[in-house]
């Protein structure tokens, strides 16, 4: 989108008398600002839709309906209709509160679990900032979110939201370990940190998707996901929270819209984690059957099929982060919460083992070359091959063995 | 109870196998339930819509009422024994000497507080003509405490309108069906 405002830019009308500075500088803010107010709604709309299905989720398997007035038959504007009440709600802050850092604390927090939707790609090519390092950026940015935590359980002047705060920091930075090796994974076997090029990688019919790439691969996984799970503070590891037994953790003291933000940020972060996990392993916005392929709508020419193959993709890799969530309110509304210590045990003791297993057994599996199906797309092969300086070289000797672009042609 | 006891059977906790030990059946079983009560049948009722099956009016304990004779004079002889026995002291009666030949006296008012009530049932069981009677109403509400206050009138009306869904429970006075 960058590229067409600075094509087009100087030529409309009053842009034109714009130095090109100007206009320069206009058309990477204009992108800014659309992809901005788009991932904005996404959030946004995220969250509504998500808290709506918890409830929905969690009412049905209690054998309850949950809402089912608000907004018509199914209760979806019950959300909204929170929204409009937690904005009414007065903001309270408490007297021996650190002003500036109790407001600042759910802007952080919010912020991270955002400004993590820059990196991620919901079709081939559609995402808003294209990172070679795209999966680096996601994790460390999502890393950020317990800044605001921290910021507020020690902001609060209470000794309640202090505690949480510790608790979901310890736990939070504990399970990036695990997750990170688990992400690894994929980067290995793809050999780039780029989410379009990983997704794109798995094209074509589901067996080329990464989780069925070889036995490690599925194991990692459910690592990945367990590892997601307590990384986002979700059930059966939402210690940081937990409303039953712990009061409720960092946020004990805010009230309003302020603690709606923390709300948001953590259906934000779900989404993120699995959409990252459809991304990562289950073909991104290549669906089990490859359609838009078959009808020859993906890489045509004509920019209009293109487009639908792109939108049929982006349905793709939303169903399957979508999926992901409401596998997360099952696992929640399944399962009792964990105590503090079998939390970390899970994490120390079983995570980072496995997940660093998984690593060494995948090494040894494309080692030795063992069959992986035709998980490399040939076209990106092909591009590896010519952009790389050693297999552009005419072949005098045997070529080297952990070379991707030897993979799958 | 004593560990020596030989009424006591001691048994060992059957050993986890690896699968046991990593949860996976357990995590699977667990899910299999919640996916089954995810598509069952649902225990809610939309309440003003729908209505909820009161399992047994006859015994059920809601709004009372006061039974009509034939001729649809009230039942009550003001004997008093319904406020005797309330717990809750919520029934305040005013009887005065009757017109009728067939008893001494009729309440000239009647009142019950329905705040006050505990709907425990007494003032039906110590009833002896029969003439004040539990229904099945449960949605109660009212917006005074005034307003909750039922006067003769009113619990005769509540009589009127629940007469045909509930026959009396005994329709002879004072004696039994």
């Amino acid at each position: 989108m960058a590229d067409y405002f600075l094509q087009h830019l100087p030529h409309w009308p009053v842009f034109a008398w714009f130095p090109d500075w100007v206009n320069v500088a206009l058309a990477y803010v204009l992108t800014a600002a659309i992809h901005a107010a788009l991932l904005n709604v996404v959030v946004a709309a995220g969250a509504l839709v998500f808290i709506w299905l918890e409830r929905k989720v969690s009412g049905r398997i209690q054998d309850r309906l949950g809402p089912t007035r608000v907004g018509g038959k199914f209760g979806w504007l019950q959300t909204l209709a929170d929204g409009i009440k937690l904005i009414a709600k007065e903001d309270l802050m408490p007297a021996g509160a650190d002003g500036m850092l109790f407001r600042m604390a759910p802007y952080i927090s919010f912020g991270a679990s955002y400004v993590a939707y820059i990196a991620l790609p919901f079709a081939d090519g559609w995402v808003a900032a294209p990172l070679n390092t795209g999966v680096f950026f996601i994790l460390a940015v999502m890393g950020l979110e317990v800044f605001g935590v921290i910021l507020g359980g020690y902001s609060s002047a209470s000794k309640w939201s202090l505690f949480g705060a510790m608790r979901e920091a310890a736990q939070v930075v504990s399970y990036e370990v695990p997750l990170g090796m688990c992400v690894v994974v994929p980067v290995l076997l793809c050999g780039t940190m780029d989410l379009v090029e990983i997704g794109n990688m798995q094209a074509g019919w589901f067996t080329n998707w990464l989780v069925f790439h070889d036995p490690f691969t599925f194991v990692t996984s459910i690592v990945y996901f367990t590892c997601a799970l307590a990384s986002v503070n979700r059930a059966p590891f939402d210690l940081a929270e937990a409303e039953s037994e712990l009061v409720a953790g960092f946020h004990t003291e805010y009230s309003g819209l302020r603690w709606s933000l923390f709300f948001m940020a953590e259906y934000g972060s779900m989404f993120t984690v699995s959409g990252l996990a459809a991304i990562l392993f289950f073909g991104g916005w290549h669906g089990p059957i490859p359609i838009t392929s078959l009808l020859g709508l993906a890489g045509n020419d004509n920019a209009f099929l293109a487009y639908v193959a792109n939108l049929i993709g982006m349905a793709n890799f939303i169903g399957k982060a979508v999926f992901g969530v409401t596998f997360m309110m099952w696992v929640r509304w399944t399962f009792p919460r964990l105590r503090i210590d079998q939390v970390m045990t899970t994490c120390l003791k079983y995570c980072v083992p496995i997940a660093a297993a998984m690593f060494l057994g995948v090494l040894w599996w494309t080692y030795n070359d063992l069959p992986g199906g035709a998980w490399l797309a040939a076209p990106y092969a092909e591009r590896l091959r010519i952009e790389s300086p050693a297999a552009a070289e005419p072949k005098t000797e045997v070529p080297a063995k952990v070379a991707v672009s030897e993979r799958g042609v | 109870m004593q560990a020596t006891d030989p009424n006591v059977t001691w048994i060992e906790e059957p050993k986890l196998g690896l699968a046991g030990k990593m949860y996976l059946p357990l995590i699977f079983d667990g899910l299999t339930t919640t996916t089954k009560h995810l598509f069952g049948p649902k225990m809610t009722v939309s309440f003003p819509e729908e209505r909820p099956k009161i399992g047994n009016p006859l015994i059920y304990r809601g709004v009372h009422r006061l039974n009509r004779d034939e001729q649809g004079r009230v039942k009550c002889v003001a004997c008093f024994l319904c406020a005797t026995a309330c717990p809750a002291h919520c029934i305040d009666i005013v009887g005065i000497e009757s017109p009728w030949p067939d008893r001494e006296k009729y309440p000239e008012s009647f009142q019950i507080d329905e705040l006050r009530c505990i709907f425990c049932g007494m003032c039906e069981e110590a009833c002896p003509v029969d003439a004040i009677e539990l229904t099945s109403l449960f949605d109660l509400t009212g917006r005074s405490r005034e307003e909750m206050i039922f006067d003769k009138e009113k619990l005769l009306s509540v009589y009127d309108l629940t007469k045909d869904a509930e026959p009396m429970k005994s329709v002879t006075m004072g004696e039994k069906p």
